[in-house]
């Protein structure tokens, strides 16, 4: 089985983010960029179907030129193979260019499954796997706290708000994942010697079969206006519990109408 | 007025507040289309009328919710280029948003999501980057398709016709290759749902165990609020993955939240800092999540949140 992880490479998750002023995008530069923490659980399902089944997993991104720390993260993980699309034309590409390039991409490799984490701790829209669903015409499987696959059988739990939903389709397949699904490995340091030696591609827009004019800032189909930082919080009171911490709180509550 | 479609959020036919609060927001815009996909239209005929749907899209056919989220965006593609609509407003829930992004695609449009608010020229304010930066954003191209955030809007009753239109669709066999063969329902309860709530109450890593967020939930019906939980209370089994509050769970804009044994790591902060007023307990003073409480009490969760529930209770 083959199997096509798609990563994304974002600021560091502790650290606050922000737009830059010019350009209204990411600011990218003021913070370590990092693995998305949810493609993680999407590496190790890859990881650990790859091991059930077997078969090889292909890690993909796309990004600036620096963007293949995510690949060798993920190919430290125990990943075969990595593809780097990057491309200055692809720079600010929105949800709708980013699922038409990955598409693209796609195209260029066989597969049988597609594995996403279910939102990048960036943007948070968690739009792109339901569009690359779409776009590629295949079973859209999102949300998954579970994969099971039994020949071109794949079962899945889906997480929505009453619970879960079991979904059935055939392979291939788009999978996105939450990170109630696995635990994943920490990369050893076997794995990461080994990642070093692993093939890492490197595709531009022409090699992908993508169309310069449909992606990037200029193809964007959503724009910003303006954007500015929220004043931080202030903390306001705060007490010791001396034995009555709870009847003071309920004094503010009282305050504030909520009781 | 252009329409503006507005995806109906419910169950069985019980519409949910967001719809209300989708539907308020759509007049300032257009003239407010429901669209109800699913069963039970009898149930929310009423509620979509009060709140101002002029008509109502009705498509009952069972096929639509057999299938993951593909037979939604079918049915509202073909709706935008019947009606022509100006834009189409989604809930900001996970279905909501998948939706929207495969109709983004079908219909060669922008979307944005996790809107909190949009104009009437059609600029939606996003809450960005858990909640630290404001933007306005725009989309340029094709049918403007906006998820709006739960809790954002103060749902309004105007009543109108919603006059009913029957509507199907062919579904192709692309929207037909992922079949829901079970649903399983975790028992609910009588408590507001997370989103939608006016206040909330959350337990985290301090509450040290499933069986000790039995605190939590009976200060939450105290005060008739929700139960939420941190990512390290849901990753250690104690409560439910819907509950989880924070970056890769819900956000959450309620009137009042409360913290307790919750340390406020940015992940968490993430999904509650645009709560109106803000209550933390935990018992390390240093916890970031001081920073931004209106009020905080240092203390012993075990011995402040049972006093405070008590306290309430003797209060009403």
């Amino acid at each position: 089985m083959k199997i096509v992880v798609c990563v994304k490479q974002v600021p560091d998750t502790e650290a606050e983010k922000r737009l830059l002023p010019d350009t209204l995008t990411v600011d990218r530069e003021s913070s370590n960029p990092v693995l998305n923490e949810m493609d993680e659980f999407a590496i190790e399902e890859a990881l650990k179907l790859a091991e059930a089944h077997g078969g090889e997993v292909t890690v993909l991104t796309m990004g600036p030129d620096g963007a293949d720390a995510a690949v060798r993260k993920a190919l430290s993980m125990g990943a075969d193979a990595g593809i780097l699309l990057t491309d200055p034309a692809l720079a600010g590409s929105d949800a709708v260019a980013t699922s038409y390039a990955l598409a693209q991409a796609l195209g260029t490799t066989e597969y049988d499954l597609v594995i996403l984490g279910s939102e990048a701790s960036d943007a948070r829209t968690s739009l792109v796997p339901a569009m690359l669903a779409e776009r590629l015409g295949l079973p859209q499987l999102t949300f998954a706290s579970k994969v099971e696959i039994d020949g071109t059988d794949i079962t899945v739990n889906r997480l929505t708000d009453y619970g879960h939903d079991v979904v059935k389709a055939q392979l291939p397949a788009v999978v996105s994942v939450v990170e109630k699904i696995n635990e994943p490995r920490y990369p050893s340091f076997k794995g990461i010697m080994a990642a070093k030696k692993k093939p890492v591609a490197q595709l531009d827009t022409a090699a992908a079969g993508i169309d310069a004019a449909l992606v990037g800032a200029g193809a964007a189909a959503t724009a910003v206006v303006d954007a500015a930082q929220r004043p931080p919080r202030t903390a306001g009171v705060k007490v010791s519990d001396d034995g009555d911490g709870g009847v003071k709180l309920a004094e503010f509550l009282s305050a504030k109408k909520f009781i | 007025m252009a329409e503006i479609l507005v995806l109906v959020d419910h169950a069985d036919g019980a519409v949910k507040k967001v719809t209300l609060e989708l539907l308020t927001k759509a007049r300032a815009l257009g003239t407010p289309s429901a669209v109800f996909i699913g069963a039970g239209y009898d149930k929310a005929s009423e509620k979509l009328a009060e709140y101002g749907a002029a008509k109502v899209y009705v498509a009952e056919d069972g096929e639509l919710d057999a299938y993951v989220t593909a037979p939604k965006a079918e049915l509202l593609a073909k709706l935008v280029a019947d009606t022509g609509a100006a834009a189409v407003l989604v809930p900001a829930t996970a279905e909501g948003k998948e939706v929207a992004a495969r109709l983004a695609i079908k219909t060669g449009s922008g979307v944005l999501t996790d809107a909190v608010d949009v104009s009437a020229d059609l600029i939606a304010e996003q809450s960005i980057f858990g909640g630290s930066t404001v933007a306005h954003s725009k989309v340029t191209q094709g049918t403007p398709i906006i998820a709006m955030r739960p809790n954002a809007t103060a749902p309004e009753a105007v009543p109108a016709a919603a006059e009913r239109v029957e509507v199907s669709v062919e579904l192709t066999d692309a929207a037909k290759l992922a079949k829901v063969v079970e649903k399983v329902v975790l028992p609910k309860g009588d408590r507001p749902e997370l989103t939608e709530a006016s206040i909330v109450v959350s337990g985290g890593r301090g509450v040290g165990s499933g069986e000790n967020f039995a605190i939590i939930e009976k200060l939450a019906d105290a005060l008739g609020a929700a139960v939420g939980a941190s990512r390290a209370a849901v990753d250690a089994g104690w409560y439910p993955h819907q509950a989880q509050v924070g970056q890769t769970g819900k956000t959450v804009s309620p009137q009042l939240y409360i913290a307790a044994g919750i340390s406020g790591a940015i992940q968490h902060r993430a999904g509650m800092q645009t709560s109106k007023t803000i209550v933390a307990i935990n018992k390390d003073e240093e916890a970031p999540i001081f920073e931004l409480a209106d009020y905080g009490v240092i203390g012993d969760l075990f011995k402040v949140v049972p006093q405070v529930t008590e306290e309430i209770l003797k209060r009403k």
